[in-house]
């Protein structure tokens, strides 16, 4: 009974749908209250109906019911209740519904948190996100149910694959989605902007705070994401380019764009044209995205045309949302205005760099995953795009964009002057350039990588102190108490110092692990020493130990530096009879300045094992800068002027709009 | 310099960097694509003779061979019609199995054994890399057009 409660709640949420994304447009249009107060209440009861069904399912893992198809296909009755629960997003069908469920919690925040919007606008915007989840519900019920029944029910189920049995699966994907689909949010704001024909300094305020949730959310996703490839897949990569993560980053390459250039549309005015287009692409690019990784058009091609219902209803949505969209676009961007002018050195010329720079790396990401793709749909042979084309081309790109970064927040907004901004950086071009000298000289030896590397995470965090002080400076005759002063700068000014410094971090982390990294795969007997830089590890054997749902080999190693112990490390070889599967578990040593990671490889002769290890130098540097950088968002978010000033200037953009 | 002469400027120097920033892309872009061959494409000398590429198909049973230094390993990687002989130093990945697909980035050697760089085995069980399948697909082709011949 529960799968089908299930399957009717979807339905029923399918109609709610239907109801919020029609006849409130058609009310505000026709300028009537009736069918434009169906907006709030339809875009609730789908909520709840979507909930419903995703408890169901949940419930259906949860009691191991094996006449679900989708609970056969993913899950097993030996499998620990945590990873029952997280494998309801194991697989296709399930993250189909995460995804429509979060798209119902975001459209809920904004039925309950964008109060202060004038009523038409508010309708549209909600009216836009019931149009998203119409598709997205159809595309559930009728191509990829997940409460399709089995019958006869099989005695027991396939198991999770074992890869995702681990904690990163509890978190990464929800935390993930709530990023892309938190997009919509400002696609919808866009749409309803066009629609409208209203886009000014207050639309980018109401926009940004949405737009740097969603925008936390996905690096905190990527960044997990990032750290459980590199603790689980056992060979110590952190970042592979793999068109799953390529997904992941598109999005976030054009969401940063877009926060950046939001901010000019909420300072000068300007950008505005443009900023709409970025929140149509940062939006396009999540759907692009959550179809590549869940439709298994990258396993296959050919696979995916097999099953001609799923690929044409994915092609036909994709081009109605993007194409209706950009055609939308095209035809009233022109009554949208162009803005105030700005000189050729000022903020907002260093902001349409970095914008111009973030839209260059996510096209030619885009290139690079695509590609192989689009040659091999035509039938012109499979192909792949290597690593190095997409590390070379990247940093080509973000070496530049990256040096702005320490110049753009000094530059004044209009007008600036390129001589002043240099005086003010003469310290921290003098720090950046020792510390990019001396930095890998400690480390190993002095490359050109390496120290172009270093100068530029020193360089983007001294820029960030300097402006700073500055910023106090300038202050301080008003403002004599120090405590007082830094009270007294606005939160959204350390969100941005925060994530600027974040990237710093990145930067260096990237840099040092890439540049000084050491690997060695060994053949160890029980007992050998194996002497990497100045530690040595011991192996102590491997012995058999059995988990709930697979059987182990538990290595021990010692690993000492200097005779003094500094990590006992236990990788794991484990083996999951339901799929017939091994996997690796490698064990980590974290540590601040260098990781320490063995993996267990294959068993050999005499309880000989091959084996892995690396020393990972500051590895934990890429995703501390990941964390800066959400936690700068969130500073920015709790700024006071979001809170106070909004509803004061809503209140007047109603009046306006009213009259 | 009027507004005007400026404005001209900072679009001609737009330009020129745009494209000497394709041009680079482009030229990256086509040094990094790794071609795909098939073992009996690979035997006919279709693979190229110098540069990388990737081949793909099952590992052949009973061919997975260790060195005694436990770290070189050889197979064959079969199309189920012509199988090249495989060299790989390192740890091969968990899915890795004799009997299953698989699919390897590497170079040939001038004694037509194919130094891998990288061995790809993911996914699940049933799960076939799609080089490995489409390069089956082909050989099977192949056979059926003989036999009806």
């Amino acid at each position: 009974m529960i799968p089908e409660l299930g399957l009717f709640s979807l339905i029923l949420a399918f109609f709610f749908a239907i109801i919020q994304g029609t006849l409130p447009l058609v009310g505000v249009w026709k300028n009537n209250a009736t069918l434009s107060n169906f907006a709030v209440p339809a875009a609730r009861a789908q909520f709840v109906f979507i909930a419903l069904a995703f408890v169901c399912l949940g419930y259906s893992f949860y009691a191991n019911d094996f006449s679900v198809l989708y609970v056969a296909s993913n899950s097993n009755s030996h499998l620990p209740l945590v990873y029952r629960l997280a494998a309801v997003w194991g697989g296709h069908e399930g993250s189909m519904l995460l995804w429509v469920s979060i798209l119902a919690v975001w459209t809920m925040a904004v039925t309950m948190f964008a109060k202060g919007l004038p009523t038409s606008f508010r309708i549209r915007l909600i009216a836009v996100m019931g149009l998203v989840s119409v598709g997205f519900l159809a595309f559930i019920i009728f191509t990829s149910n997940p409460f399709e029944r089995l019958i006869p029910a099989a005695v027991d189920g396939r198991d999770l694959n074992p890869l995702l049995q681990d904690p990163g699966m509890v978190f990464h994907p929800p935390v993930l989605y709530m990023g892309y689909v938190g997009f919509s949010v400002a696609f919808a704001f866009a749409i309803a902007a066009l629609l409208d024909g209203r886009l000014d300094i207050t639309w980018a305020r109401w926009t940004r705070p949405w737009t740097t949730v969603a925008w936390v959310f996905l690096t905190l996703g990527i960044a997990f994401g990032s750290e459980w490839a590199y603790y689980e897949l056992g060979w110590g990569g952190w970042w592979f380019w793999d068109a799953v993560e390529n997904a992941s980053f598109m999005p976030w390459l054009v969401g940063t764009a877009l926060i950046h250039s939001l901010a000019v549309t909420e300072k000068r005015d300007a950008f505005k044209v443009w900023t709409v287009l970025l929140s149509i692409c940062a939006f396009s690019l999540s759907l692009l995205g959550t179809f590549l990784v869940r439709s298994g058009v990258l396993t296959s091609v050919h696979a995916f045309a097999t099953d001609p219902g799923r690929g044409l209803f994915i092609l036909v949505y994709l081009v109605v949302v993007i194409g209706g969209a950009l055609l939308l676009f095209a035809l009233r961007a022109p009554t949208v205005g162009l803005g105030e002018r700005f000189d050729v050195v000022s903020r907002e010329s260093m902001l349409l760099a970095n914008n111009v720079v973030l839209a260059a790396a996510a096209g030619s990401v885009l290139l690079g995953t695509m590609y192989p793709l689009l040659m091999d749909a035509l039938g012109a042979g499979k192909i792949s795009v290597g690593p190095p084309y997409f590390d070379a081309v990247f940093v080509a790109i973000m070496v530049p964009g990256i040096f702005l970064m320490g110049l753009g927040p000094l530059a004044k907004w209009k007008k600036a002057s390129l001589p002043e901004i240099g005086t003010r950086l003469r310290v921290a071009a003098v720090i950046s350039v020792v510390s990019a000298l001396l930095v890998p000289s400690v480390m190993g030896k002095l490359t050109l990588m390496a120290a172009v590397g270093v100068f530029l995470g020193i360089w983007v965090m001294s820029t960030s102190l300097i402006l700073l002080v500055n910023r106090l400076k300038t202050r301080q005759t008003a403002v004599p108490n120090l405590i007082e002063n830094l009270k007294g700068i606005p939160l959204a000014f350390y969100g941005m110092l925060l994530a600027h410094i974040g990237i710093g971090v990145f930067v260096l982390g990237v840099t040092l692990v890439k540049g000084y990294e050491s690997e060695q795969d060994l053949r160890m007997e029980v007992n050998d020493v194996a002497h990497i830089g100045n530690l040595a590890f011991r192996f102590e054997g491997a012995k058999e130990v059995a988990g709930p749902n697979y059987l182990s080999s538990l290595g021990k190693f010692i690993v000492t530096s200097n005779s003094k112990e500094v990590a006992v490390l236990h990788p794991e070889k484990r083996f999951y009879p339901v799929q017939g599967a091994m996997m690796t578990e490698a064990d980590i040593e974290p540590g601040v300045l260098e990781d320490i990671y063995v993996s267990l490889g294959e068993p050999l002769e005499n309880g000989a094992w091959s084996v892995r290890i690396y020393i990972k130098p500051f590895v934990r540097w890429i995703w501390a800068g990941c964390i800066l950088m959400a936690l700068g968002g969130i500073l920015a978010l709790m700024d006071r002027r979001y809170r106070i000033v909004n509803k004061k200037e809503t209140r007047e953009a109603q009046e306006g709009f009213e009259a | 310099m009027k507004a005007r002469h400026k404005r001209f400027g900072l679009i001609a120097v737009g330009l020129i960097l745009l494209v000497i920033a394709t041009v680079l892309i482009t030229k990256s872009f086509r040094s990094n694509l790794v071609f795909f061959f098939s073992p009996t494409q690979v035997e006919k000398g279709e693979a190229p003779k110098t540069g990388s590429f990737r081949i793909g198909g099952l590992v052949e049973n009973g061919s997975l061979k260790r060195m005694p230094d436990g770290l070189h390993v050889q197979f064959k990687v079969t199309d189920t019609a012509k199988s090249i002989p495989v060299q790989y130093k390192g740890i091969l990945p968990d899915l890795f199995k004799e009997g299953k697909g698989v699919v390897a980035e590497g170079k040939l050697n001038e004694n037509g054994l194919f130094e891998a760089s990288q061995v790809l085995a993911k996914h699940d069980e049933n799960y076939m890399p799609p080089e490995a399948a489409a390069a089956i697909e082909a050989a099977n082709a192949a056979k059926t057009k003989e036999s009806v011949k």
